[in-house]
């Protein structure tokens, strides 16, 4: 079946004229260039969404009732009067230079704060203490619970690993969260069913309230981990040289982890890179269970409440990222992989 | 399973064959009827109209109302046996507009040496580029959060995956004698795709089945969840669980009772697309 992680979008299958000399430095310029058009790309779809809408965000917000005259002021406060070319293109020259417009709701409640560059940050923190935390716990596990089953295949602990892992998988994480909320909330009373923190208060000071949240995206994201390394350990295991090694009386011990380790854990960056797109969308949702002020709730009240320049800046922040990891893991296992370098040749 | 794209008999796998060989696939057909029965029976069952306000609200289960009462004082089993239809139906109709959509852009893709190929490829690459449930809000902040948006948002997510397997699968039987056969007996290449190469292409196109179902429900579900969807008082499984957040220490059953037989639901569409894999598998081992 061949490991289809093993190849990253992009890498050539065919010879590249004018790219012989320096191929790998070809393939990371070529790379991170794809990067950057597909986030340009989206940055007009996530602009066109936030904008395609014929009643003005100006009225949307000071609600219908509100006078022309307000409504005017709060459009020229928003550059809202402009053409939607002209209104992009201000956008997005703001985007590279790191500022992300103003709140529409704020600018119409008189609040000192409307500037959404102040605004993220703390959310962004917030959201980066859950991710990282999560994958912290996430990566090594999806990999050695992946390397045992696979070593395993067909035998117990197999199942034992990858019965419980397909079941959480597949389960939407609010469910999952309903579910947990309920056994450790409501049956045993030990963790509290949200996540609030107050203004400014860092995440980690509440390590109890983000129990429940990590434990609801690791079920979520764990299962198609072990799946993809359980797979490339079983494949691996099938390998020549593998049973040559066995033939010639190589200790099994050293069989595992100087052959079969080596080469099955060579995909386990895409895998590495897949939980961590996973995270930037799953977070979403998870936020929003548990009510934690990352940037996840911070969209969705965002899109509640239909402040365009907020959805716009959270919405651009997570393409961003998720793109990002893409880009990353593809140069790293080219890097790191010298096998698929002969590809690029 | 690339084996399999080659076999006309593959597209034999009766069902009760993937069924009734494998123990996962009994348990998860056996659940789905379950499931889609309460879905289409329901509504007549309920004991309660879904919207009708029979009691203090939050009220635990007991008497005349087994699950309890919501955040409302409505009966969360009737609400429960109602919601069924309108997650099925709208993951349904997501799940049919997502092939009739990808199939098409795939056989083209797969088919065509021009630079359609790239170029529908390219398409289908930015809109795998950005996690699904965010194309999804962004579908609902720009058109609201009606049925037909929500499916047609689901259609945006999901499509480009289908449209990969089969672009993978056309262009591996378009190489074989038999589509040479046909293009040199002059069939247009409308015919060839349809006779030649569709019925070719199935299995792994039936094996993704399952998971674009179950995605198209999660998705649907998920948007529901954070109250940006169907808007109440609808009753649907997932803005069941959001709208009754609220009274969870007093009524926890408002929100399990509809995460339960979602979570059963997804367990049954899954079990059934593995049993379908493993079998195709078998059949491909055997040969």
């Amino acid at each position: 079946m061949g490991n289809p992680s093993l190849s990253p979008a992009g890498v050539p299958t065919s010879p590249h004229q004018g790219s012989s000399s320096h191929p790998v430095l070809w393939f990371v310029l070529r790379r991170t260039a794809t990067g950057i058009a597909t986030l340009f790309v989206i940055s007009i779809l996530i602009f066109l969404a936030t904008n395609v809408l014929p009643g003005n965000a100006a009225e949307v917000i000071l609600g219908r009732n509100a006078n022309p005259t307000q409504v005017r002021a709060l459009e020229a406060k928003l550059d809202l009067n402009r053409s939607p070319v002209s209104q992009y293109f201000t956008w997005l020259g703001g985007l590279i230079h790191g500022s992300f417009g103003r709140s529409a709701v704020a600018e119409a409640q008189h609040r000192p704060d409307s500037a959404i560059s102040a605004t993220l940050a703390s959310p962004l923190g917030n959201s980066l203490v859950l991710a990282l935390l999560t994958a912290a716990i996430l990566i090594p596990m999806t990999l050695l619970f992946g390397l045992l089953a696979g070593i395993h295949a067909g035998r117990k602990l197999d199942h034992a690993i990858s019965l419980p892992s397909l079941v959480t998988g597949g389960l939407p994480e609010f469910v999952m969260a309903t579910l947990l909320i309920f056994v450790f909330f409501n049956v045993l009373d030990v963790l509290p069913p949200v996540a609030l923190l107050d203004p400014g208060e860092s995440a980690l000071s509440h390590p109890d309230a983000l129990v429940l949240p990590v434990v609801t995206l690791l079920a979520a994201a764990i299962g198609a981990g072990i799946r993809q390394v359980r797979a490339g350990m079983v494949e691996v295991l099938k390998a020549d040289y593998v049973d040559f090694a066995r033939l010639n009386g190589v200790d099994e011990r050293r069989v595992l982890i100087r052959y079969a380790l080596r080469n099955a854990l060579a995909p386990s960056v895409q895998i590495i890179a897949q939980n961590l797109q996973y995270l930037v969308g799953g977070i979403i949702i998870v936020e929003s269970v548990f009510a934690f002020p990352g940037i996840g709730t911070y969209l969705v009240n965002a899109v509640t409440t239909r402040d365009v320049a907020e959805v716009q800046a959270a919405a651009m922040l997570l393409a961003g990222l998720y793109i990002g990891i893409n880009v990353v893991a593809d140069l790293i296992v080219v890097l790191l992989v010298p096998r698929l370098r002969t590809g690029l040749t | 399973m690339t084996a399999n794209i080659h076999e006309r008999g593959a597209r034999g796998l009766s069902v009760p064959r993937f069924v009734s060989n494998d123990l996962g696939g009994k348990i998860g057909l056996a659940l789905l009827a379950v499931i889609l029965l309460v879905a289409v029976l329901g509504p007549e069952l309920a004991p309660n109209d879904s919207n009708a306000f029979v009691g203090i609200p939050g009220q635990g289960p007991g008497g005349s109302s087994p699950l309890g009462l919501d955040f409302l004082g409505r009966d969360v089993l009737s609400r429960v046996l109602s919601g069924g239809r309108s997650t099925l139906l709208l993951g349904g109709a997501a799940t049919l507009l997502i092939y009739a959509v990808g199939v098409p852009i795939g056989l083209a893709a797969g088919y065509a040496t021009s630079a359609l190929d790239p170029l529908l490829m390219r398409t289908v690459d930015v809109f795998l580029s950005i996690p699904a449930l965010l194309v999804m809000l962004l579908f609902v902040t720009a058109f609201g959060g009606g049925r037909g948006i929500l499916v047609l948002a689901v259609v945006v997510v999901l499509f480009p995956g289908v449209a990969r397997i089969v672009r993978a699968a056309t262009s591996e039987v378009a190489t074989t004698g038999y589509v040479d056969a046909a293009a040199a007996r002059g069939e247009t290449a409308p015919a060839i795709l349809r006779r030649e190469i569709l019925p070719n292409i199935m299995s792994p196109l039936v094996a993704d089945l399952g998971i674009r179902f179950g995605w198209s429900i999660i998705l649907i579900a998920s948007v529901n969840f954070l109250g940006l969807g169907l808007k109440p008082p609808t009753s649907d499984w997932g803005l069941m669980i959001s709208e009754n957040r609220d009274i969870i220490s007093i009524n926890p059953v408002a929100l399990v009772a509809p995460a339960i037989v979602l979570a059963l639901l997804i367990i049954a569409v899954n079990l059934l697309g593995d049993a379908y894999v493993r079998q195709l598998d078998r059949s491909g081992a055997q040969r």
